[in-house]
């Protein structure tokens, strides 16, 4: 017994748990969670994302200020500029050619130059169907690459794509070039790839920084790249430290076991940052950013009462999103109109607003039939009560604390609603991919910056039996007219019509109402008072594409 | 004893066999597929996508299918390819059973220890002082929710006293023992926290028990010090229920790993298992928990053997 206290005394006395603390050469980042896997473009997660956005640098990227440039191109490919020619197929179909032009001095980490060869193989695994790539917004649209030089390549595309200039990572054609070609069966290559079986290899990274530690389900180091000719990074070391459990992450922060949590969803939860904000306002610096997450609850319209835009207007009316934001989130969350944020280049500010007003709600109830029985639930004509499923992911504490909010206020107008909270893999996997909800459901969408509203509105995007429930319109909105401006935002080239389908498609949405529009959700990021140079984005294309200039002050 | 070990390796084998089918069946039938949830967070991907993702992945095919692909390629020693790390499972199952393994072991050794010297000087007085603080404290360690006490060893060593590293496994750069075994003080004791009560209460009944014999009272007529009828005539008998109970506890630990290694960082076998079963992982999680099997299976067996060691009138 002795001997283990003395050990134990012998374990303390070998240091304080921060022993790295005073170093300011290091930044250690906390997560919440860790990638299953290293490759780019299989199995997409924000934290995979998170993590390569410090080693592998997309082609071009939307900045801080959200307007789409160029990162690893000299010069970002437009009509104007004579990079993008509009073409025709060998079908005969219009297609278009887009001309990137690479930067000079970029290497991979071996100190291998990155070129066109790059460009040309990623293109060839991306359109690939049996390669297991889950994006195939840009490569899955090409059907050729013509090598110019080294630094230069023209992108041929099936279809005139207004979405031409958004050019993601390469993969690096000398490392993954030999394993693919390798690669026999469909999803062979996946695990086959390096990016799998040996992620810390040089030469499969191309920015400031490249992994040389992976501890699975642990921790991953990352170190600058000898051969990065940018800014150069300003820490010896980044280093992610994953804490599933949000709790323990933030005593973590506390303890300076990590030195900070990102804001982009995959560190503390909004409410854990606004206390330790009240907490220890003086300890950290605090930087809240809107983002493009959008809260929302789905309407069933094949649902009688719900099929009644009357109704959904009511339903928004009723409720007071302002002080939810105010109670609930300290007034961070901004108020959604629409799925498109305001900070979006493409928002329509003129769409029909609705304001909390129960007055104003109960008046279009009453005028589409429904007025309060004796329990002070609504009814119609034919005596049908106004009672409505109402469901949320369970588990999540904010959002059922939402929904209860939201049932109170809906019950003050005469709404009644019955709470059916599932666990994410059975609301996702069946009741809102086989739309068996009858009422309600609150959930968020993660939208990439302009991204086209098809998955979600489109009439060719609702799941049926007959096409294997594909698709992810899960109200059953169909309207002609959305359906053509959805094209439009697709394939016009040119900005001012685009701009306009994207303001139709928006004041459609608000006035009818196939979604009850809520907040986007608000990045809340924790950063060391000496970290300097950080600048979040609020979009997908997180700050860590410019993590070379963070620095320790 | 050989004939023994033989019979219930062969009965392992079974229990091993129905649990993959069982569990194989029981992960199919959750609803959605893996790739549904990567749906929903992600609209841009289309459904000509999503169905050659199925494609890929096997998740085309019928159940029965794929567990009689799986079981065959498994008796050749192919547990199969984990889909989400997207490496053969058992390069993902083996660093995880490791930190696990470590985990359990130490804990498992701390609480029994603990829990002996606890429960037996509990028993030489039942009721008294000794018996009251040992009984309290026993209680605390069977009420207190893991999470609950991992996060209260967090703040009160890591963030307050600085004294421990508040979870991971070793400092970045820092390789050695001493760090090692810090970064494992934590988790350690609060797993072994968790179970010291339940072992404390069963040693201390059983005790009682035995103290109480006709052989114990012999023992002591006969003029044996204390502390050899004690540690000697009565606990080599108090064991034998004890051995039981410590044995079916040691597959538990898993589920009580599972917390601790959230909590502290140690990505083990617990939540590996529990993301595996999330993402439907089917080749990962059934080969984790038929590993969580084997385990109990193996315990048991010992307990078994240990049957024999303590009362050598039980044939085996």
């Amino acid at each position: 017994m002795t001997r283990v206290v003395l050990l134990v005394l012998a374990l303390l006395a070998f240091g304080p748990a921060t022993s790295l603390a005073g170093v300011r050469d290091q930044l250690v980042i906390g997560l919440s969670s860790f990638p299953t896997q290293f490759h780019p473009d299989v199995n997409p997660e924000a934290v995979k994302s998170y993590i390569e956005g410090f080693a592998l640098r997309p082609v071009t990227a939307f900045d801080v200020s959200w307007h789409n440039t160029c990162l690893m191109c000299a010069v970002r490919p437009t009509l104007e500029n004579g990079l993008v020619k509009l073409e025709t197929t060998v079908s005969g179909a219009p297609g278009m050619a887009v001309t990137v032009k690479l930067k000079q001095g970029l290497f991979w980490g071996d100190g291998v130059p990155v070129t066109s060869a790059d460009l040309a193989f990623t293109a060839k695994v991306g359109r690939d169907p049996d390669s297991g790539f889950a994006n195939t917004r840009t490569w899955g649209k090409v059907i050729g690459v013509e090598i110019v030089d080294d630094l230069t390549a023209a992108v041929h595309l099936d279809s005139v794509s207004a979405y031409y200039d958004q050019i993601p990572h390469l993969l690096s054609e000398h490392i993954e070039g030999p394993v693919y070609a390798a690669s026999q069966t469909p999803g062979d290559y996946v695990k086959r790839s390096i990016y799998n079986t040996a992620p810390t290899t040089p030469g499969l990274w191309n920015g400031p920084y490249m992994p040389t530690v992976i501890d699975t389900g642990s921790t991953v180091v990352l170190e600058p790249n000898p051969y990065w000719t940018g800014t150069k990074p300003g820490f010896r070391r980044i280093v992610f430290k994953t804490v599933d459990n949000t709790a323990a992450l933030l005593a973590n922060l506390q303890a300076g076991d990590v030195d900070m949590t990102p804001g982009e969803g995959m560190g503390l939860s909004i409410d854990q940052v606004i206390a330790l904000e009240k907490q220890a306002p003086d300890r950290f610096n605090f930087i809240w950013k809107p983002a493009l997450t959008y809260d929302h609850i789905d309407v069933q319209l094949d649902n009688p009462i719900l099929a009644d835009v009357r109704v959904r207007r009511a339903l928004l009316h009723a409720i007071d999103r302002k002080a939810m934001t105010q109670r609930l989130f300290d007034g961070k969350l901004p108020i959604a109109d629409t799925w498109v944020s305001p900070l979006e280049a493409n928002y329509e500010p003129n769409v029909a607003h609705y304001p909390y007003d129960p007055a104003k709600a109960r008046a279009l109830l009453a005028e589409a039939g429904w007025t309060p029985g004796p329990d002070g639930v609504c009814r119609n004509a034919a005596g049908v009560r106004l009672s409505l499923e109402f469901r949320v992911t369970s588990g999540v504490k904010m959002r059922e604390l939402m929904q209860q909010v939201i049932q109170s206020q809906w019950k003050a107008v005469c709404v009644e609603t019955q709470l059916h909270n599932d666990p994410p893999r059975l609301l996702f996997g069946e009741v809102l991919k086989k739309r068996s909800f009858t009422g309600l459901v609150l959930y968020s969408w993660l939208f990439n910056v302009e991204s086209s509203p098809r998955q979600i509105l489109g009439s060719d995007q609702i799941p049926r039996a007959e096409t294997n429930w594909s698709g992810t319109n899960y109200t059953d909105w169909h309207n002609a007219a959305v359906d053509a401006g959805i094209e439009t935002i697709e394939t016009e080239l040119d900005p001012v019509k685009r701009k306009a389908a994207w303001s139709a498609v928006q004041r459609a949405y608000a006035e009818e109402l196939p979604v009850l529009p809520l907040f986007f959700r608000v990045e809340g990021h924790t950063i060391p008072k000496w970290l300097k140079g950080y600048v979040p984005t609020g979009h997908n294309d997180y700050a860590v594409y410019w993590a070379e200039n963070w620095r320790a002050e | 004893m050989t004939a023994f070990i033989l019979s219930r390796t062969w009965q392992a084998a079974l229990v091993l066999l129905v649990m993959s089918f069982v569990i194989y069946s029981l992960i199919g039938l959750m609803p959605g597929d893996p790739l549904d949830i990567m749906i929903a967070s992600n609209p841009g991907a289309t459904p000509e996508v999503v169905a050659r993702l199925r494609a890929i992945y096997g998740l085309d095919q019928p159940i029965l299918y794929r567990y009689a692909h799986w079981l065959l390629a498994a008796m050749q020693g192919d547990l199969g390819f984990s889909r989400t790390h997207s490496q053969p499972v058992l390069v993902v199952l083996i660093p995880a059973l490791w930190t696990t393994c470590k985990l359990m072991l130490l804990s498992f050794v701390v609480s029994v220890a603990l829990s002996m010297v606890l429960g037996i000087w509990a028993a030489l007085k039942p009721g008294g002082v000794v018996d009251g603080v040992v009984s309290l404290f026993a209680f605390a360690g069977i009420s207190v929710p893991v999470f609950w006490l991992a996060l209260m060893m967090i703040l009160l060593f890591a963030v307050k006293l600085h004294l421990l590293p508040a979870s991971g496994l070793s400092d970045v750069g820092n390789e050695s023992f001493g760090d090692y075994a810090r970064h494992l003080v934590m988790p350690v004791v609060t797993l072994a926290l968790s179970s010291i009560g339940g072992f404390t209460r069963f040693v201390r009944a059983s005790m009682i028990e035995t103290l109480r014999m006709d052989h114990i009272r012999t023992a002591r007529a006969k003029g044996n010090a204390e502390g050899r009828v004690v540690l000697i005539h009565g606990l080599r008998n108090a064991m034998i229920p004890v051995v039981t109970v410590i044995a079916l506890s040691f597959g538990s630990l898993f589920s009580g790993a599972l917390v601790t290694e959230t909590m502290f960082a140690q990505p083990g076998m617990g939540k590996m298992i529990f993301d595996s079963i999330l993402s439907n992982d089917f080749n990962l999680a059934l080969s984790g928990l038929l590993f969580a099997t084997i385990v109990t299976l193996f315990s048991n067996l010992l307990a078994d053997l240990a049957y024999g060691w303590l009362d050598p009138r039980i044939k085996l």
